[in-house]
């Protein structure tokens, strides 16, 4: 069957398997293949994209039931060459290591700052326990999310100052 | 990994997504969240052959009170629940058991009405809701009935719901105007499932308990009712003392079986410490707190010796339970041999 979907903003359509998961359609048919497969078994959260601003895990998603709505890949973080602010914070704050968990870690974590634009220490461990780091970096992710909250705010001052 | 093929069918009404399910017979499956039923499929253990997604029907997300009860929708997610307001002090065990479930990446797609159709006695939901003498809506061909929870479950993953019919929503009933409750459960990391979970429930009237609901996660074969402490607690004053009675009779009423989470044993003491805490926690809740009384040893010698017989984990017999089995026996472990 034909399944519509937005795609990092731009509408997308494939022939698909009612079985076919999101996360295939989005490697396989759309070779978007920033989303990674990690366990499969819906545990690590590798795979997480989101749906329509919300994160899920797309190993666990058919992709026939995103027909309609907007999915938002690592692919679309970026935007004008310029990396978005969570990309900065893993940079800067070097949160990730082998970089396997690290598209799912991005997504989930924008999620939380748009939901929580000032999270706690907790309220990021918290909200990340559906993705697991297992070169264990979880501390400086944990300071990735951190510098960016800190760095949206700061940057949305200046512009309300401006 | 790949399911195996199915039909796809995404109705726009529920009368149609009945008729879809009575006309694939018992080989359809109702997607909701999905969370537990694509990780069978991809597992092959599930192999239907119509997959009917209800995410389309309206009117299936209500989380609301309505006449003193509360109505929870076929499409309400976990992560509803756990942002909503609603879900503290009377409704406290459902507020407290809904961050527990699974991971948060998940409670996003997952649902309560369908954790209670998967029937995994693991499950957090059916012990929350068990204890609050919840009852499910179930639409089918024939028309609507309700089904109390203790008669929906049947075993681990079968429940009396027929294959043409669909959970709509799940009822909770007034628990009256002072009533708390909590949910304890003890995992070995966030997503995992429970090793043992408890789900507390009391209503308090003129200083006694009047309704009391404990319910027991992952140590039977469905999510289970520790009937004998409900009643040792439904009218008498909470005292410390009746907290450790009712604690006794609900780590009794636990039939767990060893795994890697842990050995039967421990399983069954965690219930009994589980029940005590969340007993003293929710008097707290009311404003009527007990204390412990005097404290007993933390260790006692019939545990030291079970933890010396048992492997922890397994739990099966070490060689030195083995051997001082032996020794206990008339005659010793050489028999009576001179």
């Amino acid at each position: 069957m034909k399944v519509n979907v937005v795609v990092n903003g731009q509408e997308r359509s494939a022939e698909v398997e009612p079985r076919l998961l999101l996360v295939h359609l989005l490697r396989e048919k759309l070779r978007l293949t920033g989303t990674h497969i990690g366990c499969d078994t819906t545990s690590c959260g590798a795979c997480t994209v989101l749906l329509d601003g919300t994160p899920v895990k797309s190993c666990t998603m058919f992709a026939v039931q995103a027909e309609g709505r907007e999915v938002t890949t690592v692919e679309g973080l970026a935007a004008n060459g310029k990396l978005h602010p969570i990309q900065e914070g893993f940079k800067e704050e070097h949160g990730l290591q082998c970089g396997f968990c690290t598209p799912g870690m991005l997504l989930a974590s924008k999620a939380l700052l748009e939901e929580n634009p000032d999270p706690s220490e907790e309220d990021i461990r918290w909200a990340l326990s559906g993705n697991l780091c297992r070169c264990t970096g979880y501390q400086n992710i944990v300071n990735a999310v951190q510098w960016t909250a800190k760095k949206i705010q700061s940057d949305s001052a200046a512009t309300g100052a401006s | 990994m790949y399911p195996a093929s199915f039909d796809y069918l995404a109705p726009a009404t529920l009368e149609e997504a009945l008729d879809i399910l009575g006309r694939y017979g018992d080989d359809a499956k109702v997607l909701a969240g999905g969370q537990s039923l694509i990780p069978l499929m991809k597992l092959r253990l599930a192999a239907p052959r119509a997959v009917v997604d209800i995410n389309r029907l309206p009117g299936l997300d209500t989380l609301a009170t309505e006449d003193g009860g509360l109505r929870i929708g076929a499409l309400v997610r976990h992560k509803t629940c756990e942002r909503s307001e609603l879900l503290g002090g009377r409704w406290g065990t459902l507020g407290a058991a809904a961050p527990l479930i699974s991971d948060p990446i998940i409670r996003n797609l997952g649902t309560v009405c369908g954790s209670l159709a998967h029937a995994d006695p693991q499950g957090d939901w059916g012990s929350a809701l068990l204890a609050m003498d919840a009852e499910v809506v179930a639409r089918g061909p024939d028309g609507t009935r309700t089904i109390p929870l203790r008669e929906l479950f049947e075993g681990p993953f079968v429940t009396s719901l027929a294959p043409t019919e669909i959970i709509t929503e799940v009822r909770v009933p007034d628990p009256g105007p002072s009533a708390g409750g909590t949910y304890l459960k003890l995992e070995r990391k966030v997503g995992d499932f429970a090793t043992v979970g408890v789900a507390v429930h009391l209503s308090v009237a003129d200083g006694r308990v009047g309704r009391a609901g404990i319910a027991l996660t992952a140590v039977g074969p469905t999510n289970l009712r520790a009937t004998a402490a409900e009643e040792a607690l439904a009218g008498s004053e909470l005292t410390d003392e009746v907290i450790l009675e009712a604690a006794e009779m609900a780590a009794h009423a636990a039939h767990p079986y060893s795994d890697t989470r842990g050995s039967a044993d421990y399983k069954r003491q965690v219930v009994q410490v589980f029940t005590e805490r969340g007993l003293r926690s929710v008097a707290t809740s009311l404003g009527a707190p007990v204390q412990a009384g005097s404290p007993g040893p933390v260790t006692s010698e019939a545990s030291l010796e079970a933890t010396r017989r048992q492997d922890y984990f397994s739990g099966e017999r070490t060689l030195a339970g083995v051997m001082e089995e032996l020794e206990e026996k008339p005659g010793g472990p050489d028999g009576g041999a001179p």
